[in-house]
């Protein structure tokens, strides 16, 4: 991001939470006490910032990073939720199957069968966009309420824990757990995430993979003409990519938070990834920054529901006020850009 | 077996569960004839169903329904001001603008009724019957028994159709949405156009959100809407942008959703998330058989300069 797209951020974030604080006073809360219970909740603690925001901002900043990589191919991947749950399950799945081998081969295996079962998930509108032009912004959609009923049959089901009792499933072997960073909630997801960042950071900026990615979004007609870049074969892998980086954010929410299969495990991190690439306007790097951003949102909303009654969905429409400033703050530097040169 | 009155049962629950997702698809039908496709509409019905509660709760039915036809318009218009207004990304902006209604909706509705959890009792709207075929075996249930909206909606199907094909108005819309420039040629105003288009599907999606709770549901509940908004999108798409396929497409999709009752009716032991699933594996299907012959608003969710 160029120091346009920070200042872009900041006013954003800005309007984000003046918005908030409108909320507040309309709804006869005390903005200051909220702001407070929020900022505690987020980054008030050592114990705050890594086991609320950080662990939040794991499975958002790996979501988000997925639909960067589509959207730069000129596909816009909404199934983000449920590519997640796909991974969540095959995590679960192949998690209670390996509880007998040694973790550092169970784990890699587990996480493998997250990020494949992503790709599954997303190949169906992949190819109904490639053969049959069906709009993927549509069909990602609908994929996730099949999700949905899948999650809930799982546990109901072939998953269910051995009581068959609750809608959940049994809990992985401790073999199966990620390890925890620095003695807090933190697991090794998050290295995972900053790696996946810096792959695909090195891969955008540096490789002829990142520039013909982002001509085919750009302009894909001129891409075709070229003959050099096979632009709907492109969107293609990119769409799978993005399924796959969802995918494996269900798994590590699994191996490294949950331990289990839950029908409700994602609070809507399908959706806060899709705000947090647009955030980051699809830099790796500002995405990392802008996941934290939005953990932080999240795990100090639930502070603030907990400690000053004020409901934790609020911060929904703060969310969305950031992404609308986000559009507008980029329709203003078009224009000025186009009045400048004019 | 099925007898007489599963099949009776079965064709209102299909009436039942296509009356909203007809109403809000009639209404983005009508925004992306113009060009504008507002993801949005999920918001407008989740803010309609809640200003019909609260409607309902202080002045009875027909105001809270009243008020969620102006909060779904009041929703798309700030869509409209964001996406129109500004030329954002329609796409984006209608997923922010159904994000926001999610939050505005939990935090007001738990402002207004509480956190208690205990079921909101709201007056509803009685089916009407129209005397006489209310008592045709087979279809006089489901169609001549209904509560107002549905045939609000069944109306609203040529009413749209004389519109968008038979009036001057309805062909500007038209024009907006495959050739903007042509039309701003042709002196048609084609933001202004885009916008009142939008601001009047906001409103039918607010009709349909207030039909959940008022018609259907009897109470409100956190994110209600569970994605129908989505599926009214689709189902323009099945529906092929014409008030009468869209039709169709609805009643296609209430009757996969409201085969799970005729299968548990019948006793069949298929796990139930089977049936949960089988409408959007449908409309998938569906999409993909006729997406060969069918073509969207060339200019739809381009941002008009």
């Amino acid at each position: 991001m160029r120091a346009g797209g920070w200042i872009g951020a900041g006013a954003a974030l800005a309007a984000g939470l003046a918005v908030l604080v409108i909320f507040f006073v309309l709804t006869g809360h005390d903005p200051a006490m909220a702001l407070a219970a929020m900022w505690r909740g987020a980054f008030g603690s050592w114990f705050a910032l890594m086991s609320g925001t950080l662990i939040r901002a794991v499975p958002i900043a790996l979501i988000a990073l997925g639909f960067t990589v589509a959207y730069r191919a000129g596909a816009l991947n909404i199934g983000g939720e449920g590519q997640f749950y796909a991974g969540a399950i095959a995590a679960t799945w192949a998690g209670l199957r390996l509880g007998s081998w040694p973790g550092a081969m169970a784990i890699p295996v587990t996480l493998a069968a997250a990020f494949a079962a992503g790709a599954a998930w997303i190949t169906l509108p992949a190819v109904l966009r490639r053969r049959f032009g069906v709009q993927e912004v549509i069909s990602t959609l609908l994929l996730n309420f099949v999700a949905e009923a899948v999650v809930s049959y799982a546990v109901q089901g072939p998953l269910q824990e051995s009581q068959h009792i609750y809608p959940q499933s049994d809990a992985l072997p401790a073999s199966l757990h990620l390890p925890l960073l620095f003695g807090t909630r933190l697991h090794a997801g998050a290295l995972l995430a900053m790696a996946a960042a810096g792959v695909l950071a090195w891969v955008f900026s540096r490789t002829r993979l990142g520039f013909e990615l982002l001509a085919s979004g750009l302009g894909p007609r001129a891409a075709v003409v070229s003959g050099r870049i096979p632009v709907e074969r492109l969107a293609v892998s990119a769409l799978l990519i993005s399924g796959a980086f969802a995918g494996l954010a269900g798994g590590t929410e699994v191996l490294g938070v949950s331990y289990a299969l839950y029908p409700n495990l994602s609070p809507g991190y399908g959706f806060t990834g899709i705000a947090v690439a647009l955030l980051a306007r699809g830099a790796p790097l500002g995405i990392l920054a802008s996941a934290v951003l939005f953990g932080a949102l999240e795990a100090g909303a639930a502070a603030m529901q907990r400690d000053a009654g004020v409901p934790a969905v609020a911060v929904y429409v703060a969310e969305a006020v950031i992404i609308v400033a986000v559009l507008l703050a980029d329709r203003f530097a078009v224009r000025a850009r186009r009045e400048a040169t004019a | 077996m099925i007898d007489l009155s599963m099949a009776e049962s079965f064709l209102s629950a299909l009436v039942r569960v296509a009356t909203p997702l007809l109403l809000a698809a009639l209404g983005e039908m009508l925004a992306e004839r113009g060009g504008v496709i507002n993801l949005g509409v999920e918001g407008a019905m989740l803010v309609g169903a809640l200003a019909a509660a609260i409607g309902a709760s202080s002045a009875g039915p027909w105001a809270g329904l009243l008020l969620a036809v102006a909060a779904g318009a009041v929703l798309a218009a700030g869509f409209a001001a964001v996406a129109i207004g500004a030329r954002t990304d329609q796409i984006i902006t209608g997923t922010a603008t159904t994000l926001a209604a999610l939050g505005l909706t939990g935090a007001i509705y738990r402002r207004a009724f509480g956190t208690s959890g205990a079921g909101l009792s709201l007056p509803t709207l009685g089916p009407l019957e129209v005397p006489g075929l209310a008592d045709v075996p087979l279809v006089g249930p489901a169609l001549f028994a209904q509560p107002l909206p549905t045939y609000l909606a069944l109306l609203a199907v040529p009413l749209l159709w004389w519109f968008l094909f038979r009036t001057r108005a309805g062909l500007a819309l038209r024009a907006v949405g495959e050739s903007p420039s042509s039309a701003r040629a042709a002196g048609v105003p084609v933001r202004r156009v885009q916008v009142l288009a939008t601001i009047a599907g906001g409103a039918f999606a607010g009709l349909a959100g207030g039909t959940l709770v008022l018609a259907q549901v009897g109470t409100f509940a956190e994110r209600m809407t569970a994605g129908r908004g989505f599926i009214a999108i689709a189902i323009v798409v099945l529906g092929r942008w014409h008030p009468v396929g869209v039709l169709l497409a609805a009643l296609l999709f209430g009757g996969a959703t409201a085969l799970q009752f005729l299968f548990q009716a019948a006793g069949l032991d298929v796990p139930y998330q089977l049936f949960l699933m089988l409408p959007y594996l449908l409309t998938l299907v569906l999409l993909a058989g006729i997406a060969g012959g069918v073509r969207a608003p060339a200019a739809l969710g381009r941002t008009t300069e």
